[in-house]
């Protein structure tokens, strides 16, 4: 059993849920190659040389990867595929295109977001926004799978000395054409690896409140989220949202403002290690769901925690 | 232009899912059936592009057991042109139904197929990605605009760090994020008037698709539960749980 995991990268840097695929990899058994394919991108084929319990790196140096074209990479790993059992890839936006486009050109039946691994051909996935979890088995001869970040831990990124292989590019797509991305710019941690996540709801009533977030956040070296309802108002952009649709996050600590609970954004949180509810509704579900909450208009708690916090520095 | 919108009857997003005693499945008998939502939006997106005139005709089209022609019929009470519902015991795979998809497209003549991004019961997130893939159609996932160009269809693609833009050719696969449109509900006499709307039956055999399923369903299990907490009632309480009881700042 060999299993490729495929490297994301953002600007230049190897986007976290890449290491908790691997440690999903490991878990599969057998040998596992890790595919670094980009522009440009040697420094991070060696860096992920490094990353304990990865035997091989394959790295594939093109302009074609610079910009994560779904048709590029899946025809590269197409390529690669011949030599594997398994191939997964974190289920983030990109892995979510990459791999079922690259399952069917092996005309292979992908598997969404794994939580856990049974054995080689059987997995646990969330189904109905993790209000079921399906135990499914997979009869096809190579498995493409992506792989819930926050179920499983990060490999280490000391320890490991794989080879570094150079591997030939595919044809890139010629019906596609790379325009431009328009980033979210933010120095605070990234919203699925934070430690602490700060998350609003409707119950902000406009963006610029989200500034008294941002101030919790800061105080507690978290990262700021929102409920759909709070990007569909236009309060945040879409990348902060969590939920079903969204982002699924996991942190020590989730704080939910002004979040009524819906089961499309508990889908995206539940499995935080504590959650934290601030909401005028006594009857709000998100209070179901928390280990604390508290029955407070938004507007006065928010501060005085953020005086709290600010006091006992 | 032809577009076809595929539309996935699932249990209504308002219901709170049951797990089978046997844990074989969800219980769906005697559920509230909706179309799935992310569908919805591509149903509509497909009438706004008609409405503006970059297309001639929406078919919608369902892959499953008879209900579904419940499913189709919403999507032509919104104001789709026709149907065709594909008969099968169950709601087929995402790559089966990609399969099916391609031959309809093909037979069709299509210049878009917009799906939406997920259906909400399985979570899959595949059925575009890979009918783009056996078409060999560029694949625009996650769209929150489509702007219809002389080069095809520029679009604008909801990413985790923000959006990006794509130039594709036509024809194309595209599959619709929450942010793309708000729908319309249908008016009762469009839901009158949809029932007159032709609805072709084929099955996967008439299509040459083999719908054999891939992946075994073991078991359904419930995920564990988290119990409430407690109430706190100020700052200072909170901060003292957080750090002295939970020990997470």
């Amino acid at each position: 059993m060999r299993t490729l995991v495929v490297t994301e990268c953002e600007k230049g840097v190897v986007v976290p849920a890449t290491l908790n695929t691997i440690t999903a990899a490991r878990q599969i058994g057998g040998e596992v190659d890790v595919l670094v394919a980009g522009h440009d991108c040697s420094g991070i084929a060696d860096s992920m040389s490094k990353v304990s319990g990865v035997d091989r790196i394959l790295c594939c140096e093109h302009a074609d990867f610079e910009n994560h074209i779904t048709e590029n990479l899946a025809g590269l790993v197409e390529s690669l595929s011949g030599n594997y059992t398994h191939v997964m890839a974190a289920a983030t936006t990109f892995g979510k295109a990459l791999i079922p486009y690259a399952a069917a050109l092996c005309d292979a039946q992908a598997i969404s977001d794994i939580s856990d691994v049974v054995n080689a051909d059987t997995f646990v996935r969330p189904i109905y926004a993790g209000n079921a979890l399906a135990t499914v088995k997979s009869s096809d001869s190579i498995k493409m799978i992506t792989v819930r970040a926050t179920s499983f831990e990060s490999a280490s990124t000391e320890g490991g000395n794989a080879t570094v292989e150079n591997v030939e590019a595919t044809d890139a797509s010629q019906n596609v054409q790379f325009i431009e991305q328009m980033l979210s710019l933010s120095e605070r941690p990234e919203l699925t690896s934070a430690k602490v996540v700060v998350s609003g709801g409707r119950g902000m009533k406009e963006g610029k409140n989200f500034e008294m977030l941002e101030k919790l956040a800061d105080n507690m070296g978290g990262a700021v989220g929102a409920s759909r309802a709070a990007v569909d108002a236009g309060f945040v952009p879409n990348d902060y949202q969590v939920g079903q649709t969204g982002k699924v996050v996991a942190p020590d600590l989730y704080v939910a403002v002004g979040i009524s609970g819906a089961i499309q954004h508990l889908a995206g949180m539940k499995d935080s290690k504590i959650i934290v509810a601030i909401n005028t509704d006594e009857d709000a579900p998100i209070f179901q769901v928390s280990d604390y909450g508290w029955n407070e208009d938004l507007f006065t708690a928010v501060p005085a925690l953020n005086d709290e916090l600010e006091s006992a520095i | 232009m032809k577009i076809l919108v595929p539309v996935k009857r699932v249990i209504d997003a308002n219901i709170r899912v049951r797990i089978k005693d046997d844990h074989s499945g969800v219980e769906t008998a005697n559920i509230k059936m909706a179309i799935n939502p992310f569908c919805e939006i591509a149903v509509e997106e497909a009438l706004r592009l008609k409405e503006k005139g970059n297309a001639e005709e929406i078919i919608v089209v369902s892959a499953g057991p008879a209900k579904c022609v419940e499913t189709i019929r919403n999507g032509l009470a919104m104001g789709a042109n026709r149907g065709i519902h594909v008969l099968c015991d169950a709601s087929p795979e995402p790559l089966a139904l990609a399969k099916i998809l391609k031959q309809i497209a093909e037979r069709e003549s299509i210049g878009l197929v917009l799906l939406g991004k997920q259906s909400i019961d399985d979570d899959n997130n595949q059925t575009g990605q890979m009918l783009a893939a056996l078409l060999g159609w560029p694949l625009g996932s996650y769209i929150s605009s489509i702007a219809v160009n002389d080069a095809g269809f520029e679009i604008v693609r909801e990413i985790d760090s923000g959006l990006e833009k794509l130039q594709l050719t036509a024809p194309a696969v595209m599959t619709a994020d929450l942010r793309l449109n708000e729908p319309r509900y249908a008016s009762l006499p469009n839901i009158m008037q949809a029932k007159k709307k032709p609805v072709e039956e084929l099955t996967p055999n008439d299509l040459g698709v083999d719908i054999t399923p891939r992946v075994q369903t073991i078991e359904v299990h419930e995920p564990p539960t988290r119990e409430a907490g407690v109430m706190v009632s100020s700052a200072s309480e909170l901060v003292d749980k957080l750090k002295n009881e939970a020990k997470v700042i």
